[in-house]
């Protein structure tokens, strides 16, 4: 039950206010995180599906790219903004980050010279006209050092990347949590879900509100000032409507909503063919074909790939965990489960992995070797809950 | 009846030759909410030290080990139904194996509860 660790840990902007909540803390990412408080991951994991529940997610990392020269004086010259600095993160991944709407957040993933994915990450337009030829990015706390350096050594001296991953980024998960934040941020009502808007409030200074998360739900993350991160947060939490959320439950959340953690789900040896994640690579970079790995992946797409990223439900109640072994019917290997646990609200075992393209379709029976015993499972749709996001 | 405790958190309370062995308070409260318990079967034998049963919460699996070599009796069948249960009441309704002793002196080794509480302000 313990957590190697090497070198101090970083704390966020929240951290004193985890230690006073009574927090169970552990390393994530670098930083030293809440894994759950005193109601314990099951009971977390439920608050969030039912009422809002209030995560720190302050470990990831949040940047502007931006230009030198932001805006302009007409429409078409704040447009040709956002071509400019798109064109230079469309490098790196392989969504339409030049067609995003003003306002849009898009999930993609940063990819390296083969197709293989670095990083998942969202990027976002945003809707001032001022701010075009600016870029709003976030991405994953144990990546990002690298991914910045990446971006920024991609954008070169056309636009520089500005890190704002010193301030808190707070997320409210759940079906009462756009109750929550209008009650604060009235503006976060007119949002629909991966849209974000950038404003000056009287109390918290400068913020960001973006309508995603990573639970499935409704919900909002939030990104304020350091030094009002804790002051926000409580009175997030004055609201009997809000408990604070561990990472154990942040998992379970994810892994019932059918996402995938970096590292775990994905890393640099898939292509995102292979992790079904297909959907991000858009229409039109498929037809120029200019981002990094095309060739692997515009043949991926269209002859198919060895082995795919599927949903696994084991059949019993035990459930089977990161690095277990997936054999077919007769006995022979054909995949791997890349997270696996328990799903609170499904109640019972739930997990992802990777197997032969042949054995991919859903309902198609699996056998688990867990603890040496071969146990039942089938391959099932992807998320294990259904998402609420308010379209 | 007097109850001994393991460095691995484990509790057996003996009884004549049979001892009722759980996991302890300190040991739930660290695993969290329990899913999944799987129990050797009845007739099985047992070896002190070596894993005996498993544990899964939320988020991991943990071993069980036995506290003392010997032969299963009886698997708490109420745990393996709901695994809730382990947390509800650690150290009584949420034990784990009756086991019989092939050699009490194996009990000596183990801890007291003011021991096994001064090592667990330790943990």
């Amino acid at each position: 039950m313990s957590e190697a660790s090497t070198g101090p840990l970083k704390k966020t902007p929240l951290h004193a206010l985890h230690s006073r909540l009574g927090a169970r803390m552990a390393e994530f990412g670098g930083y030293d995180m809440p894994i759950q408080y005193a109601d314990g991951i099951m009971a977390e994991h439920n608050w969030t599906r039912k009422q809002a529940g209030l995560f720190d997610v302050s470990h990831m990392g949040p940047s502007f790219l931006a230009l030198p020269q932001l805006g302009g004086n007409t429409p078409e010259e704040r447009d040709d903004a956002h071509r400019t600095v798109s064109a230079l993160v469309e490098k790196l991944v392989p969504s339409d980050i030049a067609g995003l709407a003003p306002g849009k957040v898009q999930l993609t993933v940063l990819l390296n010279e083969n197709g293989g994915i670095i990083d998942d990450l969202m990027i976002g337009r945003p809707a001032d006209p001022a701010m075009q030829g600016a870029l709003y990015i976030v991405v994953n706390a144990g990546t990002k050092d690298n991914d910045f350096a990446v971006i920024q050594k991609a954008a070169g001296d056309a636009a520089r990347l500005e890190r704002a991953d010193d301030n808190a980024l707070i997320a409210l998960q759940g079906p009462h949590a756009e109750a929550v934040v209008a009650g604060i941020f009235p503006q976060a009502l007119a949002l629909t879900f991966m849209q974000f808007i950038r404003f000056k409030h009287s109390d918290y200074g400068d913020i960001v509100v973006t309508r995603c998360g990573y639970t499935g739900e409704d919900g909002f993350e939030m990104l304020i000032p350091a030094e009002h991160g804790e002051a926000f947060a409580n009175r997030l939490l004055e609201d009997h409507r809000v408990k604070p959320i561990g990472l154990g439950a942040r998992d379970s959340l994810r892994l019932e909503g059918g996402m995938c953690l970096y590292g775990h789900d994905i890393d640099a040896t898939k292509t995102p063919v292979a992790a079904s994640l297909g959907w991000m690579i858009s229409k039109t970079r498929r037809e120029r074909g200019d981002f990094p790995g095309a060739g692997r992946i515009l043949g991926e797409l269209k002859d198919g790939v060895p082995s795919k990223r599927v949903g696994i439900r084991p059949l019993g109640r035990a459930p089977a965990r990161e690095g277990t072994e997936i054999q077919n019917l007769e006995g022979e290997t054909i995949g791997v489960i890349t997270s696996g646990g328990f799903g609170p609200t499904v109640n019972g075992p739930i997990a992802q992995g990777y197997v032969d393209t042949s054995y991919a379709k859903a309902g198609t029976p699996l056998k688990l070797i867990v603890r040496g015993k071969a146990l039942e499972a089938e391959v099932a749709t992807l998320p294990f809950v259904p998402a609420k996001y308010k379209r | 009846m007097t109850t001994y405790y393991t460095n691995e958190h484990e509790w057996i309370s003996v009884d004549g030759d049979v001892g009722t062995v759980g996991i302890t308070a300190f040991a739930a409260e660290k695993l969290g909410d329990v899913v999944f318990v799987e129990l050797p079967d009845a007739g099985k034998s047992v070896k002190k030290d070596a894993d005996m049963a498993v544990v899964e919460s939320v988020k991991a699996a943990s071993d069980v080990y036995a506290p003392v070599t010997g032969e299963v009796v009886e698997g708490n069948a109420a745990i393996v139904d709901d695994p809730a249960k382990v947390n509800a009441d650690p150290e009584g309704s949420g034990w784990f194996v009756k086991i019989k002793l092939n050699d009490k002196s194996q009990l000596t080794g183990l801890m007291d509860k003011a021991a096994y509480d001064a090592f667990c302000a330790t943990q």
